[in-house]
């Protein structure tokens, strides 16, 4: 895992230095925009100069809600409400619910008890654990006994950590007094539609007032419900992100709508993620064959809807129980037999504190870094747009080998800056099942729209596979910063292809990984 | 008059059990049972037994 300072370090930090690190802390606040587009990478997209401080101080180490935290910032998922009120077209309820999970995911159910348990234990081992969420296995909100009971124990054992819920939204509205109650300020609601006609081609049914409802009357039911909820989340002060499962054919377009609508209801961020379909799920969409968009058709839309309204690009589609930094999971360590066997679990608070102001450390001397590499753009000119990929385990530097990458991340670099764009699943592929050759195929049909692929090492034999793409493999810029790196080997392309030693071509598409993931 | 649910086709995701009006319905081995006594088919509360319209499994809460 990505653990930038060792926590063993911690206990030789003296208090007047962790007084220091706070001052410096109180010399940068937050991180700063990067001029360019007005929007770089920091923040959900955003930094403070575009957002309220008292908005940015709930979002900032919020792994989902800031695209700049994920980098440095945990979450976990408890798995502690399976029953749901819907039905969605791309779900099949013997697995995790599939609007906040990936498909064919099947979490570990907990009691709220169990659940307040494995929380402990999780904060105490990765004390850069800031968010504790439940999204499933079903619908948070259709139990919400289970749902605000855990809520209530956590609150109480480890009071730092940040609740957050996910929803569909149709038992919303007379459970935001209870949400704000217990002091979740963050809830994220899947809004896939705004219109009925759309809206019943991807719901067959919803249960609401003791009655299952259908086709167009129950989608109806359901666009007016989210839409109520969000407007009584934004009234009420708590931050709602709006997640969209793009489905080509029945509302890729139709998002731009509901984009529109969200954000005049005070939605904070929008994260349009692509459709997962697959026959083995034995979801509805999966066995008719609807398919799920490429990578260049979810970038395309993601930008239609960029506007002036945050986008999320980094959500990975998380299961019920996932722990850990957005793109890791390391929940098989904290399974429920495990945490049965452990009898005392110390929960240090002071220690997660100092961990987390070096963490903040490490994040302000790298948006200085970036910074600095801006300043030196400005001296160049070219509408040159590239997309790199790389191969991460979080801190927001290069420090994976190629081989060993379960993602890559994508970020999109132009004289505006490098911005983080999305990221690519690739873990089946080096793991399980496949030859070599064939693994290393699905990986550059994974990034074929890049034009290099940044990494801590690689072997020769992928080197030559990568060149013979078209794809630059680059390990230059080892352990260094992900964007200061992006905006360096930019710099160097442009000019390569000014001097002629080099022609610019427009790369192709890419394909979005299909399948259940181990992760 | 009374349901039952297939068992092999239950995901135990306890929908079912808080909207029965007459708590008839409890987790047993896992998965979900229906205790016929107590099961009224909703005649008279409802105009169709709760848990069947809320399972998410077609035709896994069905008349005995
Ligand atoms: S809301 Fe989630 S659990 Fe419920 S049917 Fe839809 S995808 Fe499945
Ligand atoms: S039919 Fe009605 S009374 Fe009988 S178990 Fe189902 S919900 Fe309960
Ligand atoms: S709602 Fe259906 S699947 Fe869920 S526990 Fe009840 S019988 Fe089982």
């Amino acid at each position: 895992m990505s653990q930038i300072i060792s926590l063993s370090s911690l206990q030789t930090i003296r208090p007047e230095v962790r007084e220091q690190m706070k001052q410096t802390l109180a010399d940068h606040q937050g991180c700063g925009t990067s001029g360019g587009s007005g929007k770089s990478s920091c923040g959900s997209s955003a930094g403070p100069a575009d957002m309220a401080p008292e908005i940015w101080e709930k979002v900032k180490n919020h792994p989902c809600y800031s695209e700049e935290a994920h980098h440095h910032y945990a979450r976990m998922h408890v798995a502690v409400a399976p029953a749901c009120n819907i039905q969605c077209n791309y779900c099949n309820r013997k697995y995790d619910c599939a609007n906040e999970s990936r498909p064919g995911v099947v979490s570990e159910k907990l009691t709220p008890e169990q659940a307040a348990r494995k929380v402990l234990a999780v904060a105490s081992t990765i004390p850069q654990m800031t968010v504790l969420g439940i999204a499933g296995p079903g619908d948070s909100l259709a139990n919400p006994a289970k749902t605000f009971e855990t809520f209530e124990r956590i609150s109480k054992v480890a009071p730092d950590i940040k609740l957050c819920l996910s929803t569909n939204g149709l038992a919303l509205p007379e459970l935001v007094p209870m949400i704000k109650n217990y002091n979740v300020d963050h809830v994220t609601i899947t809004i896939n539609m705004v219109d009925p006609e759309v809206g019943e081609q991807i719901y067959p049914w919803i249960f609401y007032k003791n009655k299952r409802w259908k086709g167009r009357d129950a989608a109806k039911i359901l666009t007016e419900r989210q839409l109520e909820g969000l407007e009584l989340l934004t009234s009420a002060g708590i931050l709602a992100k709006i997640n969209s499962v793009m489905i080509p054919g029945i509302n890729d377009q139709h998002l731009i709508e509901v984009n529109k609508a969200v954000k005049s209801r005070g939605a904070f961020l929008h994260n349009i993620m692509p459709l997962i379909s697959e026959a083995e799920h034995g979801t509805y969409f999966g066995l008719n064959g609807q398919r799920g968009p490429t990578a260049q058709e979810l970038k395309a839309l993601q930008d239609a809807c960029e506007g002036d309204m945050n986008m999320m690009r980094h959500c990975r589609q998380c299961r019920a129980d996932a722990v850990g930094l957005l793109g890791e999971d390391r929940s098989a360590e904290f399974t429920l037999e495990k945490l049965m066997e452990k009898t005392e679990i110390e929960y240090d608070l002071e220690a997660r504190k100092a961990y987390q102001e070096l963490v903040e450390a490490e994040r302000q001397d790298k948006v200085a870094a970036r910074e600095k590499e801006m300043a030196e753009m400005a001296s160049v000119e070219s509408d040159t747009k590239i997309l790199i990929a790389v191969a991460t385990k979080g801190g927001g530097r290069i420090n994976e080998h190629f081989g060993h990458a379960k993602e890559f991340q994508i970020y999109e670099v132009s004289t505006a800056g490098a911005k983080f764009v999305g990221h690519r699943r690739v873990d089946l592929y080096c793991q399980g099942g496949y030859g070599e050759e064939e693994g290393l195929d699905t990986i550059i049909r994974a990034i074929n729209d890049c034009t290099a692929v940044f990494v801590a090492k690689i072997g020769g034999c992928p080197k030559n596979d990568l060149q013979a793409a078209g794809i630059d493999p680059v390990d230059a810029y080892a352990f260094e910063y992900i964007e200061q790196s992006a905006l360096a080997y930019f710099k160097d392309y442009v000019a390569r292809v000014e001097s002629g030693e080099l022609v610019h071509t427009a790369r192709g598409d890419a394909q979005i990984r299909q399948g259940a993931f181990a992760a | 008059m009374a349901y039952k649910i297939i068992a092999s086709q239950c995901t135990a995701c306890s929908a079912c059990e808080p909207v029965c009006p007459n708590a008839a319905i409890s987790q047993k081995k896992g998965v979900f049972v229906i205790n016929p006594v107590d099961c009224t088919e909703c005649e008279g509360q409802y105009d169709e037994p709760q848990c069947a319209a809320v399972c998410p499994v077609d035709n896994t809460c069905v008349p005995r």
